[in-house]
């Protein structure tokens, strides 16, 4: 059983669509009791929409359980989307990864690849680096023994490492030489999206910047398509075009990375750039330190999730989710007060 | 004579003696931390920044040991006590260990205990360090826990630490770290683990205490951005050793030591421009049993003189009031 393929709507001079997130929904029931009966819901991503270009990079970014990674989770399938459709270009059309087969959805995995947050856990220690980074290979049957060594020692040339080290186990490198790993092994199938879930949080700070370089050239070279998904607004600024900020289940504002961070139109979004540490002691700012804590998505405040926590909420804020509307070319906020709020955000560097 | 800082950490080494061989995880570091100051420890992983606060506060697990130096702290009465010479698990080090030297550490889930409520552990501290009854214990448990921020102290005084959230731990935490009035703070990586609007809060809070007690903070971290929000001085560290220190606006805006140098510019910023190529340390860390000759640094260092840096280490050369650098580049 196949999905019936939409058709792709082409404008002219805009890069065709790869990824299109449409209501995407992921509800995880909260069982109590003996017979487990389901008593609630946290409601980790819910009604979560957007768009993904070919060649292009895409941040989700926000704080721990606003439903980041769930997202990204169900986009690559790992998890069984509760609603919405996560729709794929292949061939011609679009497919929507939720709802086809295990076979289709075999081939379609090809197509998309992961990078872990932590180099560590995610190489199997008891496997060369050749076997990890033909494992993929392996796996969907590309092939024989001969070719996949020749494209292993491609791939870690790609990646920065020397070839004559795909014998050697995880144990032997770095953190950055183990992420270059992960990256080489996410990349040996050619996928088109590669969705990156905090690839250099794990990092020392010297090494973060060379992993990030990496990403940026292989894109260049290869093509690809980034998801990112982080939590520092500074790794974000630096390797995405766009970014989506998360909050407790719901994108807030989605915009360009010089509009998002020169003029954010969300009040979540201007708090979450001014909490930031800014390397530079001439700049201890007059910070909007937010009060309480991020809501529980297992019973989120209503109206707009934000309210509790924002210095600018109204009455409307409390009743009324507020839609999400497009303020200015290309930029989405979800926000009733978006038009008339003025905030700060992030000057550029003036040198 | 001016008076002395309130804590100096003068040629301290220690080390840790394993099968596979000897790591130097402090390799002769000095510093002074001055009273009612912030000191920021900066520097990436095996810095041996995190085993210096351990050898202050004597808390070296073997293998490891102390093997030189001093580590001479003020006492409230005006006399200096070299902690180095205090036996280990004896009476005056524990009563300067979470009295006069309060600690916070980065995982508040694991530095409490899960099996008994905040309140236990608060009032554990206090009454161990005070001479003070249950009832005062426990009205004083509470107080640290509203001078911390924590809402509706007289009922999460009563809860265990798996029922707070990220950020309340980490107040409950710096409660328990105050409950007996320290001089000195020491913080190690105390909003690693949070988020950032969390991690402002907790930022903020720092501030405020010492502003209203002058207590002096030592502050450890990997994040240079926290260390220029929130540090006067400032000390970076490399492999086990103080490659550069001086005052905050120094170290940021004329840093002389290459690996300070390096670090900055390889720093992200919000503040950088978007989707450049970022100049970067070329290298990783070396492993401590392979640890290079001369100065630890100069495998990757951009200003490397061979037959120089590769067979002796840089001394730290004082360069100023409070600015010290080790490089053979100002020697």
């Amino acid at each position: 059983m196949t999905a019936q393929p939409t058709p792709v709507v082409e404008t002219a001079g805009v890069k065709p669509v790869l990824l299109d997130v449409r209501n995407l929904k992921k509800y995880f029931p909260i069982r109590r009791g003996l017979l487990q009966k389901t008593v609630g819901q946290v409601k980790a991503v819910d009604d979560v929409s957007f768009v993904l270009r070919r060649g292009e990079t895409l941040s989700l970014v926000g704080e721990s359980g606003c439903g980041k990674t769930t997202t990204s989770r169900c986009i690559l399938r790992a998890i069984e989307p509760t609603a919405g459709q996560v729709l794929l270009a292949d061939g011609a059309g679009m497919v929507d990864v939720g709802h086809v087969g295990k076979r289709k959805l075999a081939s379609l995995r090809r197509q998309m690849q992961m990078i872990f947050q932590d180099p560590f856990s995610s190489l199997n220690p008891r496997m060369t680096v050749f076997d990890i980074v033909g494992e993929p290979l392996l796996v969907h049957g590309v092939g024989n023994v001969t070719e996949r060594t020749d494209r292993v020692v491609e791939l870690l040339r790609l990646v920065g490492l020397r070839a004559e080290y795909m014998r050697r186990y995880p144990h032997a490198f770095s953190g950055g030489q183990r992420q270059r790993i992960g990256i080489a092994r996410a990349l040996a199938l050619n996928p088109h999206l590669v969705v990156a879930d905090e690839p250099v949080s794990a990092l020392d700070v010297s090494v973060q910047a060379q992993i990030l370089n990496l990403l940026l050239e292989l894109q260049e070279t290869l093509g690809l398509t980034y998801l990112f998904v982080a939590h520092d607004l500074s790794v974000v600024k630096h390797i995405s075009e766009r970014v989506a900020v998360m909050y407790v289940g719901r994108i807030v504002e989605t915009a360009s990375t010089e509009a998002l961070f020169a003029t954010p139109r969300h009040p979540y979004t201007e708090a979450l750039l001014s909490a930031v540490p800014k390397p530079d002691p001439r700049l201890r700012s007059d910070r909007i330190v937010l009060q309480g804590e991020v809501a529980d998505p297992a019973n989120a405040p209503a109206g707009c999730h934000f309210h509790p926590r924002c210095q600018y909420a109204q009455a409307v804020c409390r009743e009324k989710v507020p839609l999400e509307e497009e303020i200015a070319p290309d930029h989405f906020v979800r926000c009733h007060r978006a038009r008339e709020l003025s905030l700060r955000g992030v000057a550029l560097p003036t040198h | 004579m001016s008076t002395p800082p309130l804590l100096s950490v003068r040629n301290l080494h220690t080390r840790f003696f394993q099968d596979e061989g000897t790591t130097k995880a402090v390799d002769g570091a000095s510093f002074d931390v001055r009273a009612g100051k912030t000191l920021g420890i900066v520097g990436e992983s095996g810095c041996g920044k995190s085993v210096t606060a351990q050898s202050i506060l004597r808390i070296v697990e073997p293998p490891g040991r102390i093997v030189e130096g001093e580590i001479l702290l003020t006492r409230p009465n005006g006399t200096r006590t070299d902690l180095v010479e205090l036996p280990a698990n004896g009476r005056e080090i524990r009563s300067i260990r979470g009295g006069e030297i309060g600690l916070v550490f980065q995982e508040p889930m694991t530095s409490f205990s899960p099996v008994h409520t905040v309140g236990a552990q608060i009032v554990e501290a206090v009454t161990l360090h005070n001479d003070v009854t249950a009832k005062e214990a426990r009205a004083r448990g509470i107080e640290a826990l509203r001078r911390v921020g924590i809402p509706k102290p007289e009922r999460r005084i009563d809860e265990y630490s798996f029922e707070l959230s990220g950020g309340l731990r980490q107040r409950a935490m710096i409660a328990v770290a105050l409950s007996c009035d320290p001089n000195l703070l020491i913080a190690d990586e105390p909003t690693t683990a949070l988020d950032v609007t969390t991690q402002a809060q907790i930022l903020d809070l720092l501030r405020n205490i010492q502003r209203e007690r002058a207590m002096a903070i030592m502050l450890i971290t990997h994040n240079l951005g926290v260390v220029a929000e929130m540090a006067d001085d400032v000390v970076v560290m490399y492999l086990g050793r103080v490659v550069e220190q001086g005052k905050v606006d120094d170290i940021f805006h004329d840093p002389k030591h290459p690996y300070t140098k390096a670090l900055l510019q390889s720093i992200l910023s919000i503040e950088s421009k978007p989707r450049v190529r970022l100049p970067t340390i070329t290298g990783s860390i070396p492993h401590p049993f392979n640890r290079p000759a001369g100065c630890p640094f100069h495998p990757r260092c951009a200003s490397f003189m061979p037959g120089r840096c590769d067979s002796a280490a840089p001394a730290l050369q004082p360069l100023g009031e409070g600015r010290a650098v080790s490089c053979f580049l100002y020697q």
